[in-house]
């Protein structure tokens, strides 16, 4: 137990007690297959608190309109609502204005901005995106749209064989071609935490803006953009104990001032004539049409009750549950972690020999155990460790050494089965 | 011991899945597809020789993923060796509500007691697609795959 302290949101912390955590979460009391759900799979997505799925309710049932323009009560209501949990974001994150946060639908729209909005209109033949072989899907593919399209070539920088970032051949990949350096904050399946501001110092020297995809980072990591002078940083909302359909991106202002908008529609215009079109100011200009006002609601109350805890204490607790469990599946000689980087967050992958990572998850499963398994939307990084797929448990606050011990029954239970 | 399990799981499965029949690639096949689960990473290769009779001649298959999607197809390719088309797509037909927990009354009795381990499938709904890739590849390969 440590002691509380006061956080940046000025609110008492309280000290980290998981079994109280844990009953802020309805879904954890169920059982799957008779019995009791040992979750972990919120890399994928994580579970609700009671108090954003109450707070969602309530706010639907009592302060709900469209936001923006409407001149009657409740439509004021809920404009106040949606900008105060701009508010919370820009605070969750450490941005100095609120008006560098977006609200996207997640963290892959978040992304898909920035290439769209920023970088296409910047690319010429021959430009390059620096990237890593450890990138997401969703940080992958709006820049091979970019080679496509307007003939950006992508500069992909190696991880080593323990799974931390090459960080001297990041540094050597960015060349005056370089436009952008597009990096996992961190690693959705090898946990690996990257350098963020070493990388952003660097980029900068050579004059290079970073977007950090922060959809794993932003849950784990205490995270300060000013500090870290990240250029973009992309989130989504329900791998922080939020709702989906709601993601941030935390952009620099001069940045957002020459972006062109990306969707077009209501409430993102100045004016709008048979033969001209101006357009509104950042946060507005990139939120065509009505956004998700209930869901950006439930996310601020997912990160106020995150700011709730000692975010230290929590991360220490999913570090204390990491490290049992890294030592619990060592006693396997059959499985094979992959990502053992220093420093790396909560979430083991592994390979099974003569095991596929399917009928190994069908078979936890049937234990209660949800564990995801396949490429997990890194299809370079698979290839990069000689793999097709990985079983991966990915930690979260609620998570128990009991859980890790009803996977490790699960996998002797699988060796039985199958090995 | 959960016995969905071990009946989803059980010896033949793991058999088929470890030591495939008709595992390769034909080099004069009449037809060829590539069947791929984007979601799971499962593929499947299948090669077939038709005779003039429309009788699948030869069959083979190479592929990579789960065992329920190996030794699907490797049984596949067993018991579609020697069949006419019309034969294969009652069976193809009868598999797929088999797997489904459908009523698989197309099934001759001899095929549908072969095919009797993968009746366990349909108490795991998620993994119903691991099975049936071989057999749409298969499809393909017949529909489109004219090599």
């Amino acid at each position: 137990m440590t002691a509380p302290f006061t956080n940046i949101t000025g609110k008492i912390n309280r000290a980290f007690d998981v079994a109280a955590a844990r009953a802020d979460f309805p879904i954890l009391s169920r059982t799957v297959h008779g019995k009791p759900l040992v979750y972990l799979d919120s890399g994928a997505s994580a579970q609700k608190p009671r108090i954003v799925l109450d707070r969602m309710n309530e706010f639907a049932r009592t302060d709900y309109a469209n936001v923006h323009r409407g001149v009657h009560y409740l439509s004021g209501a809920a404009t106040d609502a949606y900008e105060a949990a701009r508010r919370t974001v820009q605070k969750f994150l450490g941005a100095a204005r609120e008006d560098e946060i977006i609200f996207t639908k997640g963290g892959t729209e978040a992304i898909n901005l920035v290439s769209y909005s920023f970088l296409a209109p910047k690319i010429q033949l021959g430009d390059e995106i620096v990237l890593s072989v450890m990138e997401h899907h969703s940080n992958i593919v709006p820049w091979h749209f970019l080679r496509e399209r307007n003939g950006a070539v992508l500069r992909w920088v190696d991880v080593r064989d323990d799974g931390s970032l090459d960080i001297e051949a990041l540094d050597a990949a960015i060349n005056s071609k370089t436009k952008l350096v597009a990096i996992t904050h961190m690693s959705n399946v090898l946990g690996t935490v990257t350098p963020l501001k070493d990388i952003v110092a660097r980029a900068h020297a050579k004059g290079v803006p970073v977007l950090a995809d922060g959809a794993q980072g932003a849950v784990h990591e205490i995270i300060d953009v000013v500090d870290l002078d990240v250029d973009f940083y992309a989130i989504t909302g329900h791998k922080i104990y939020g709702p989906t359909g709601i993601g941030a991106l935390y952009a620099k202002r001069a940045y957002l001032k020459a972006m062109r908008p990306f969707n077009g529609g209501g409430e993102m215009i100045r004016e709008v004539a048979q033969d001209r079109i101006t357009y509104a100011d950042a946060p507005a200009r990139f939120e065509a049409g009505t956004p998700a006002i209930i869901e950006a609601v439930g996310l601020a109350a997912a990160m106020d009750y995150l700011n709730g805890f000692d975010r230290n204490a929590v991360m220490a607790h999913e570090h204390d549950i990491y490290d049992y469990a890294r030592a619990r599946v060592a006693e396997l000689n059959w499985l094979k972690v992959i990502g053992d980087a220093p420093g790396k967050g909560a979430i083991l992958s592994f390979e099974a020999e003569g095991m596929h990572a399917h009928d190994l998850a069908t078979i936890l499963d049937r234990e209660g155990v949800a564990v995801r398994a396949g490429h997990h939307c890194a299809q370079p990084l698979m290839e990069r460790f000689g793999v097709t797929s990985t079983s991966r448990a990915s930690f979260a606050l609620y998570n128990t050494r009991a859980d890790v011990d009803a996977l490790m029954a699960g996998l002797h239970k699988a060796w039985e089965i199958l090995g | 011991m959960d016995e969905s399990l071990r009946e989803l799981y059980q010896e033949m499965i793991l058999d088929h899945s470890r030591h495939p029949r008709h595992f390769g690639t034909l080099e004069h096949p009449t037809h060829k597809a590539e069947g791929y689960n984007p979601l799971c990473g499962d593929k499947v290769h299948v090669t077939l020789v038709l005779d003039a009779d429309s009788r699948v001649a030869d069959i083979n298959f190479t592929g990579k993923g789960c065992a329920i999607s190996q030794a699907s197809a490797s049984m596949m390719a067993e018991m579609l060796a020697g069949r006419s088309l019309e034969e294969a797509q009652k069976l193809m037909d009868g598999f797929i509500h088999l797997v489904k927990g459908e009523d698989a009354t197309d099934l001759s009795p001899d095929d549908r007691e072969h095919l009797d381990v993968m009746a366990g499938l349909s108490e795991f709904p998620m993994r119903i697609k691991c099975a049936t890739l071989a057999w749409h590849t298969f499809s393909n390969a017949i529909e489109e795959g004219a090599a």
